[in-house]
């Protein structure tokens, strides 16, 4: 009898349309300068990079992966907010706050739920931080210097965006640390000159933080700034590939 | 035929360079066009020398080059004087004609011990090339070097924080109550360096001039600090001003979610207790 071949799954022409040539996961990927150029350069994910990096680059105390870091802490919020956003309804009108509702339920009966919120919490005020850390490893290692002016303003922004983003979501709980927070964080908001009135409504969607404050920052945080964000995320990688890659060394 | 052997009008090849250079091209762009410049004009100049080259090319040509050279001349010479296209005909194949190995459809392995080096796409005009002056360096490749430390990191700290989230649960306290303000009330952390400034400017100070001039200012350091140098040892008034600056606000911050308790009063923490909640 004649002995049956397995199909070889690299060799196959579904294997072959899905992994470009240099892919690691292609047959015949080889260890040579060529193949390891090519498994950066056909990735989509990975010709953020080039296809070669200056060596010190490489060491930790140059970076300490906080730009890297600060990216995966963003991926990580956006997946654990999609889930969440699954048991989560942003309404808090007398006689039934639905958003403190729902924050229970995810605690108590949701699947995963409660590690989901830890994890999406606990990881947004390390973002904050890896985010303030990174811009002072880009400091005290001079990155900023031309031709990287523009970029470091880019990260500016995005510092402040992170700020925003993290700020909106405290008050997405509705519970009394969320609204008190909120409360002092903008009153500040009141102050700023000859706009002062427009400013804090403009924010709170009324006089103080209402139910309509919950919506107006849902709407923020889980759309409008990461929308933003991102944008300023693209120009940011996009600009660091176009100053020539990772500064230094020093 | 190289440069030197050519026939050419030197006169022209001068004039042009010239005028080329008075134009501000490139020497190597304005080389290239007085030399072509040069070869037109003598040909211009002697036709029949230009009708010769003509059926010495056609004659290299892959299917008349063995067969018959008088034949393929013949034609070629029909505008030109009969006596040049015999000469021509008679003249010895300067270039051998040269056979490139058929595609095999192989990936070419790098030599043994070769340089790396960059190979050439295509044939672009001088003009199109963007020249970057810059030494290729002590580069390493990213895969496999940074995108597996990348990874590395990325695990160290998914693990971290899925341990920590499993063990600690984040804050969430009774339903919102607009009427019952908790004491002390306190912004998120990272406002908590502003809220201590409340304590000693107007709240216009704190809470919007200095925030303002704090992110201006981050902004405008690239365009402020024109140092040139990226050596710790040359920066040391930017490191010293950034440092203090990073302080501050570390200071403030820990002072603020630390040592502030009920009506946000100075507390020791170890003595009355931590007021913080993240």
């Amino acid at each position: 009898m004649a002995k049956i071949q397995p199909p070889n799954l690299r060799e196959s022409e579904v294997w072959k349309s899905i992994f470009r040539p240099g892919s690691i996961y292609r047959k015949g990927y080889k260890d040579t300068s060529r193949d390891r150029a090519l498994a950066t350069m056909n990735n989509v994910l990975w010709h953020l990079h080039p296809t070669k990096v200056k060596r010190h680059g490489l060491k930790l105390t140059y970076t300490f992966c906080l730009g890297g870091l600060s990216f995966f802490l963003f991926v990580l919020l956006t997946l654990t907010g999609i889930f969440l956003m699954f048991f989560y309804r942003p309404m808090a009108d007398i006689g039934g706050a639905q958003a403190y509702t729902d924050m229970q339920i995810i605690r108590t009966s949701v699947f995963f739920g409660d590690l989901m919120r830890n994890l999406h919490r606990w990881g947004a005020h390390l973002m904050v931080l890896s985010v303030t850390l990174h811009m002072a490893r880009v400091f005290y290692t001079g990155a900023y210097k031309p031709p990287r002016e523009f970029n470091w303003v880019v990260g500016v922004v995005l510092l402040f965006l992170t700020l925003g983003l993290s700020f909106t979501g405290y008050l997405l709980p509705w519970d009394q640390l969320a609204i008190w927070a909120v409360t002092v964080g903008t009153s500040l908001a009141g102050y700023s000159p000859f706009i002062a009135k427009q400013a804090n409504f403009l924010l709170l969607g009324g006089a103080i933080v209402s139910p309509n404050t919950l919506l107006r920052w849902y709407v923020l945080h889980v759309l409008a700034l990461p929308f933003v964000l991102v944008i300023f995320l693209a120009v940011h990688f996009w600009r660091i590939r176009k100053d020539g890659g990772i500064s230094g060394p020093l | 035929m190289s440069w030197e052997e050519t026939n050419k009008d030197l006169e022209a090849y001068q004039r042009t360079l010239e005028a080329q250079k008075a134009a501000g091209t490139d020497a190597r762009i304005a080389e290239g066009r007085a030399r072509s410049k040069a070869i037109r004009a003598h040909r211009d100049a002697n036709p029949d020398e230009a009708a010769a080259h003509a059926a010495q090319a056609r004659s290299a040509a892959p299917a008349a080059a063995a067969a018959a050279p008088a034949a393929a001349a013949a034609p070629a010479a029909g505008a030109a004087p009969v006596g040049t296209a015999v000469a021509v005909a008679a003249a010895p194949m300067t270039s051998a004609r040269r056979e490139a190995p058929l595609p095999t459809g192989n990936i070419p392995e790098p030599k043994k011990g070769a340089p790396e080096k960059h190979r050439l796409l295509a044939i672009v005009p001088p003009e199109g090339i963007q020249r970057v002056e810059r030494e290729q360096g002590d580069r390493v490749h990213t895969w496999p070097h940074l995108l597996i430390e990348e990874f590395i990191a990325m695990l160290i700290l998914f693990a971290g924080m899925l341990v920590f989230s499993s063990i600690i649960n984040a804050p969430l306290r009774e339903l919102a109550n607009p009427n019952l303000t908790p004491n002390p009330s306190k912004a998120p952390w990272y406002f908590l360096g502003l809220q201590e400034l409340l304590r000693y400017f107007h709240p216009m100070v704190a809470g919007i001039t200095i925030p303002t001039f704090i992110l201006v200012g981050l902004a405008a350091v690239p365009f402020v600090d024109r140092n040139p140098s990226v050596k710790p040892g040359d920066r040391k008034i930017a490191i010293t001003m950034f440092t203090l600056l990073f302080m501050f606000g570390a200071i403030l911050t820990i002072i603020g979610s630390f040592f502030r308790g009920p009506g946000y009063n100075w507390v020791w923490p170890w003595a009355q207790g931590v007021f913080f909640e993240l």
